[in-house]
């Protein structure tokens, strides 16, 4: 029941969503027909604006986009005039999704062990040594990353090529840039999680009980530990597939990421409407999932 | 739905599901152990699918990553850097260079531009008749000409194509351009419904005939022009917007087999065309790369055989670049200037522009911040054909005080504060804007004491600010359309909606009208002198800053068939890898 009202939540969520970009966007100046050479007359341009719908009152418009969007269809992209907004997302979305899980799986694969190891090793110079790389890997930005991976293992070493997509050596570049921040936060949070459950009074009953270091370290400390990382899993990976523009455009990747600054440059409005609304599913959805699962997890966590 | 009949991107080919099975048949098993550990330790609870969830993520990224890139096929026989991703690639829509470009080998017209000189050579079209007044074209067309599909390409499709673009409802930005033939600005903007008061007539499947309304010195380079091209009528109408996505047939020495945005456009030869036998590559990708940074990386890593699009190398790398034996440099018909708004009343007074254009050394200018583009003082580029020049601006900073002092503001006393307006496009662009906005202020501080503030906003904005005239100063540029000076000096009249500096004169207006009517060129090029020089010299709503120069980049031991020409259009049918080039 909890869930079922969570997702009708969702419709009137995602109206108010459509409405405030849709208003949000006619507000900033500059139009998507506005280009260096200007429409041949008057009454061209006015066939244009026509053609597009965009003569009409911004409600009314708005009431046509909906209709339309409802019956599934999102309309024309402004800016790619021979693709539609359908076409744009169905074209970047699964790189995006490809390149976000790939960044979520090195972000969980090297975070964790790192926490982990971090934490039994606490205060030697295996702690000192992972939490500085830790910090690095927060600090130093995609931007600066990405780059410096290519300039070494692309154009240095020759491992990786150093752009484009669509083999798997070429996702892995993308895939250390994107994922080297979130790894560095997944391996705090970890270490931190392990130090404060080996601190705790069910790993010393366990001790005194005799059971092996792995056991405890392993079955017991592991699970509690690493709670805190999957309730950050669930933000982690929204941003994780939201948030590779960067990363896209030094690796030109051809995601969804440079369409949601790219469109709303370009004013290209029913690209960015598109846009928006697949973010605002993808979030809602994926707060969702993360409640789930803490529930699943943590029989404490009752959903009412 | 046909899916591999959908140019809009690959399904997974059938080889990878076995990959697939197999990934999937392993994490049931690793599945199913680890549940039966948990079976068996009653005392401890199960262990977090932290394990799982990374193996699933992985996965699902694995099947996206081979679904989404895996399936492309061969590697293309040509990879050019052509520019950013074009807005369309149908002739009707089409104006930006790269645009231009990618349309190019798609479709084809009557004449198609020479890869070395960029003149109009026979294409659709083997021949053409002009009448002794030269207001008559008959055009043969010819008889092996096909659509990449089958089907011949007869004088009704090129009928069809060019009444397409006057058609009022297409809203066609480049249909100005039939302005010469007859009847074709009335049918343009309304005034009649009538097409067969356009001059344009297919007589037999094998003629075509344009009247004009008075001779036309490029009316061939017109013939030649993208937007004219020959377009598929039947695929048009039953696909509408998204038509030149599904597979149509093309008219060019190339067809779209894909394009996706943000990666790369794949054009495969089209077998069909008259000219395959001497269209050496057989497929071609265009990459739209948007980081100057990635671009030059691929070119050094040989993903890219040639780099047409300037603004893709890093600005700052430029000067470094210029020494490269793989960077050319050629001549263009492009000019970059400063447009006046003289509707603001500080620049109403034609002295005050005067004296602004004046204190511009253009020559110091161009040297520190384009140093392989040639100085204007000129809107219409040296290497315009037709074209005779005349005085136009010169540096006299003393003059220039002089005229502000005549205007009422000695050393710029009580003259109001300007506002300099660029844009800040993607590339080295925005870059290149601001330094030209330093400079200018400078000088203009320096020389006048006017100030002046640099303001550099979204190039939507910029653009919508230019058309309203809601600026002072502003950056422009402007590329040829076709090679005569009335694609420069047109844009002034009073009409031209890309005049765009409020100016407007009626002495002008009429120089331009009796040059489109004169018949003899040396009179008409007299004509259009002295029209640039009141342009330019007198009435001042323009700076002309430099003229552009093309650009490529691409190593001649690895690719020929790349020339430069004046308008900047390179036909990826005359390209070819060399051996060498082929790795």
């Amino acid at each position: 029941m909890y869930f079922l009202r969570r997702i009708l939540f969702f419709v009137p969520l995602l109206l108010v969503i459509s409405m405030l970009s849709f208003g949000l966007l006619r507000l900033a100046p500059g139009g998507p027909f506005d280009r260096e050479r200007a429409p041949a007359s008057a009454e061209i341009e006015r066939q244009l604006r026509a053609r597009y719908h965009l003569d009409e009152p911004v409600p009314v418009q708005y009431v046509r986009w909906l209709g339309d969007a409802l019956r599934g269809d999102l309309g024309l992209s402004l800016k790619y005039r021979n693709h539609s907004v359908a076409d744009i997302i169905l074209q970047g979305l699964p790189v995006s999704l490809a390149l976000g899980l790939l960044g979520f799986g090195f972000a969980i694969g090297v975070g964790v062990p790192v926490g982990f190891f971090t934490a039994m090793r606490s205060g030697g110079w295996a702690d000192w040594g992972g939490s500085f790389l830790v910090l690095v890997g927060i600090c130093v930005p995609g931007f600066v990353v990405g780059p410096l991976l290519v300039m070494v293992f692309a154009l240095e070493l020759r491992w990786f090529p150093a752009a484009l997509w669509g083999s798997p050596m070429q996702a892995v570049l993308p895939m250390v840039a994107l994922g080297l921040y979130f790894a560095g936060r997944v391996a705090r949070l970890m270490r931190e999680g392990m130090a404060q459950t080996l601190r705790s009074e069910f790993i010393r009953t366990a001790r005194a009980k005799g059971l092996g270091e792995p056991a405890i370290l392993m079955r017991h400390a592991f699970r509690l530990a690493v709670m805190p990382v999957v309730s950050y899993s669930g933000p982690m990976l929204a941003d994780l597939l939201t948030g590779s523009f960067v990363v896209e455009s030094i690796f030109q990747i051809p995601g969804i990421g440079v369409f949601i600054v790219d469109s709303s440059r370009s004013r290209d409005y029913p690209l960015v409407i598109g846009l928006v609304l697949l973010y605002a599913v993808l979030l809602l959805v994926l707060n969702l999932a993360v409640d789930l699962a803490y529930g699943l997890l943590d029989p404490r966590v009752e959903h009412e | 739905m046909p899916v591999p009949t959908n140019a809009l991107g690959e399904s997974p080919g059938a080889s990878l599901f076995p990959s697939v099975a197999r990934r999937g048949a392993a994490v049931g098993e690793q599945g199913r152990t680890e549940a039966g550990e948990e079976g068996t330790s009653v005392l401890f609870p199960p262990r977090p699918p932290s394990s799982l969830s990374l193996l699933l993520s992985f996965l699902v990224a694995w099947v996206l990553l081979s679904a989404t890139g895996c399936s492309r096929g061969p590697d293309a026989d040509l990879t050019v850097l052509n520019g950013p991703d074009p807005g369309s690639l149908d002739p009707l829509l089409v104006s930006g260079i790269e645009e231009l470009r990618a349309v190019l080998p798609l479709f084809e017209g009557l004449a198609r531009p020479d890869p070395v000189t960029s003149q109009a050579i026979p294409a659709l079209a083997t021949r053409w008749d002009v009448s002794a007044d030269r207001r008559r074209y008959t055009f043969h067309l010819r008889t092996n000409a096909v659509w990449s599909t089958g089907g011949p390409i007869t004088s009704v499709d090129v009928l069809y194509s060019w009444r397409r673009v006057l058609e009022p409802t297409n809203a066609c930005q480049y249909a100005t351009l039939l302005d010469p033939v007859r009847g074709a600005t009335d049918f343009l903007t309304g005034k009649t419904k009538d097409f067969a008061s356009v001059g344009i007539r297919a007589p037999d499947a094998a003629t075509f005939e344009v009247e004009l309304e008075h001779p036309c010195a490029w009316f061939l380079d017109l013939c030649a022009f993208q937007t004219l091209a020959v377009v598929p009528r039947a695929a048009i109408e039953r696909h509408g917007d998204r038509w030149v996505m599904l597979h149509p047939p093309f008219s060019g020495p190339y067809e779209l087999e894909s394009w996706r945005l943000n990666d790369r456009i794949r054009l495969r030869r089209n077998e069909r065309h008259w000219d395959a036998a001497n269209t050496p590559s057989r497929i071609v990708d265009l990459l739209a790369v948007s980081s100057p940074a990635t671009a030059l990386n691929l070119y050094l890593d040989h993903r890219i055989d040639v780099i047409l699009d300037k603004p893709l190398i890093p600005a700052e790398l430029l000067p470094e670049m210029a020494k490269r034996p793989d960077y050319h440099t050629f001549p263009m018909l492009g000019s970059y200037f400063v447009r006046l708004n003289v509707t603001r009343p500080a620049l109403a007074d034609p002295r005050v522009r005067r004296a602004l254009a004046l204190t511009v050394d253009k020559r110091r200018l161009v040297h520190r911040i384009a140093s392989a583009c040639e100085p204007a003082d000129h809107i219409v580029p040296t290497a315009t054909t037709n074209y005779l020049r005349g005085p136009g601006q010169t540096l006299d900073p003393v003059q220039a005080r002089r005229l502000m002092t005549e205007a009422g503001f000695p050393g710029g006393k009580g003259f109001p504060k300007l506002v300099y307006l660029c844009d800040s496009s993607g590339g080295g662009g925005a870059r290149l804007h601001e330094r030209v906005a330093v400079e200018l202020q400078a000088a203009w501080r320096q020389e006048l004491g006017i100030e002046v503030e640099i303001r550099q906003v979204e190039k939507q904005v910029y653009l919508r600010a230019q058309r309203t005239l809601d600026y002072d100063l502003s950056r422009s540029s402007w590329i040829g359309d076709y090679n005569d000076p009335d694609t420069f000096l047109n844009l002034f009249t009073s009409v031209n909606g890309n005049n765009r500096t409020g100016w407007k004169d009626a002495r002008y207006d009429a120089l331009l009208e009796a040059a489109s009517r004169e018949p003899d060129m040396a009179r008409r090029a007299v004509l259009l002198r002295d029209a640039e020089t009141m342009l330019v010299r007198d009435a001042v709503p323009v700076i002309p800053l430099w003229f552009e120069a093309g650009f490529t980049l691409h190593d001649p031991a690895r690719v020929e068939g790349v020339h430069g020409n004046v308008l900047d259009l390179h036909p990826f049918n005359a390209m070819r890898r060399t051996a060498a080039g082929r790795r």
